[in-house]
């Protein structure tokens, strides 16, 4: 899944600065499982904010801060079911990935969106409170050859031919907190038997795929109308 | 002879060669090249200078080389993977070459978290076993990493690091492996405090051969300090420092000298090892006690090509 995490509350209220009416949009997907910007999260968002202008004795009768959810922010379906929430507010808050705020913008022409998380990265929850990243979106997997683990997301160095020389104790050189995605690998493939395989060089990487001119297209020839 | 380099010329004419690493300025001070180039001279075969090491920024590796090369002195340049893509490498290794230099290291590079630019984004869009084959292709067969041709070859002796102190051990003759299937002349080690390690992966070379396929100099750092020996035990990633050299450092009643006496027995021990080449000095921040080890490690007169 994509993991987000939400911006500090004091940069989100000086983005809201000089709106009066504003609408925060929850997603019930990703950011819903990673606990960032689901339901509860904007409810407790817009109550932050109702606070924080309660504080500063901003909330009157043209002032308004309200929430709502859609399944999904970077479908246009779901979010045709909050055009009229969106027509009455000043900003929208979107407490989707990038992907969302993007698609809101899109689709509410003339409308501020606003963005109220950090979206970070693709992968999952490690433990209760921990999520960790495990695919770079590169665009030409090459897990077959690496054990099921991904260098690219996983190494500091995105090295695609063995640990460098700052590998030690299973840890990576930036940080004793940060294992080091060859030591995986290594460990991985010696389960798997398949050490040998680690001995052949994998040639420089088609980065094109990673990150080409404009925004990257799937196209399924056989889906299109 | 692939490039005419002279370290290239002493190690094949079988010499235990000597090279030396020298960084360059935090500024444009042509000077302190000169200055620290002048003291290696006639102590070491080559001068290896660095590439904006542990991630600050320096006067570039190519220019510091230029004017060590100006000098009459054997540059080795160093090229790491993480400021520059494929286009910008190849670019400079042509230049390089137009520069007269003659050989270059081919380094993964230390992360820009390190460095004095901890924001900077890193750019590892090939990665040092990467590079070694571009160089190598560049060389011999005349052609950039897109396969087109090119009219005259940089003719470089190709480096490239290796360290056996690092984890996953038992990978780390196998990634020198690939080096060297990649196309690596030279391997220079991570520096060695830890000499049974070091003659151990030196074992794991020779069962595969790869020590009668590459020229191996042994890296070393003399130290002045009790501290910066400790500092080297436990913050320098992929190193490893006995206790004892420690133990010797913190009772000295002169550091400095007992740093000197430790670093010529480790020479003296590495030089003993069947498939070791050469030395690589790292005199970190003391370049000047570079000829006192080299004439006491009883490697003068260097040899003339």
């Amino acid at each position: 899944m994509i993991v987000a995490e939400q911006k500090p509350v004091a940069e989100i209220l000086r983005m809201i600065e000089g709106y009066r009416k504003i609408l925060v949009v929850g997603c019930g997907t990703c950011v819903t499982v990673c606990m960032a910007g689901g339901e509860k999260e904007a409810g407790i968002l817009a109550s932050l904010i109702r606070m924080a202008w309660a504080r500063e004795g901003r909330l009157g009768p043209l002032i308004d801060v309200s929430e709502t959810t859609v399944e999904r922010q970077c479908e246009w379906e779901f979010l045709q079911e909050i055009s009229e929430k969106v027509a009455a507010s000043d900003a929208v808050l979107s407490m989707g990935c990038g992907a969302g705020v993007q698609a809101m913008a899109r689709m509410f022409e003339g409308k501020v969106i606003l963005p109220a998380l950090n979206t970070k990265f693709i992968g999952m929850p490690e433990r209760q409170g921990l999520w960790t990243e495990l695919c770079a979106g590169c665009g030409d997997c090459v897990l077959d050859r690496t054990g099921g683990i991904c260098p690219i997301a996983r190494c500091s160095k995105s090295l695609l031919n063995g640990p460098c020389g700052g590998s030690q104790n299973g840890k990576c050189e930036v940080s004793k907190d940060i294992d080091c995605a060859w030591q995986l690998i290594f460990d991985r493939m010696k389960s798997l038997g398949r050490l040998e395989a680690l001995g052949a060089m994998l040639p420089p990487k088609d980065w094109s795929k990673n990150r080409d001119g404009g925004p990257r297209k799937v196209v399924r020839e056989d889906m299109l109308l | 002879m692939k490039s005419g380099s002279n370290l290239e010329k002493v190690l094949v004419h079988g010499d235990f060669a000597v090279t030396g690493e020298l960084g360059p300025p935090q500024s444009n001070d042509r000077e302190v090249i000169v200055k620290k180039a002048k003291a290696y001279k006639g102590y070491v075969d080559a001068v290896n200078i660095t590439d904006n090491q542990t991630a600050i920024v320096r006067m570039s590796s190519i220019a510091a080389c230029a004017i060590v090369a100006g000098l009459g002195l054997d540059p080795v340049m160093q090229m790491t993977c993480r400021d520059r893509n494929r286009i910008a490498m190849q670019s400079d290794i042509l230049g390089a070459s137009a520069l007269g230099i003659k050989n270059i290291l081919c380094l993964t590079g230390d992360h820009q978290s390190f460095g004095n630019h901890p924001t900077s984004k890193n750019v590892y869009d090939i990665d040092s076993i990467q590079l070694i084959s571009m160089v190598k292709g560049m060389r011999d067969d005349k052609k950039f990493l897109n396969g087109e041709e090119m009219k005259s070859e940089p003719r470089m002796f190709i480096g490239a690091a290796a360290n056996p102190f690092a984890d996953p051990f038992e990978y780390r003759v196998v990634r020198l492996a690939k080096k060297v299937a990649a196309g690596a002349d030279f391997i220079q080690t991570q520096a060695v405090f830890d000499v049974p390690r070091f003659k151990r992966w030196m074992e794991m070379v020779r069962d595969r051969g790869l020590h009668e396929r590459v020229y191996i100099l042994a890296g070393v750092i003399p130290v002045k300090s009790a501290g910066a020996m400790r500092y080297m035990k436990n913050d320098v990633p992929g190193m490893s420092v006995p206790d004892e050299l420690v133990r010797r450092m913190e009772q000295a009643s002169d550091p400095k000298e007992e740093g000197i006496r430790i670093c010529v027995e480790t020479i003296l021990q590495l030089r003993e090892i069947e498939g070791v080449s050469g030395i690589h000095l790292m005199p970190i921040m003391w370049e000047s006690v570079a000829p006192i080890i080299v004439e006491r490690a009883g490697l003068l007169p260097r040899p003339e090509y």
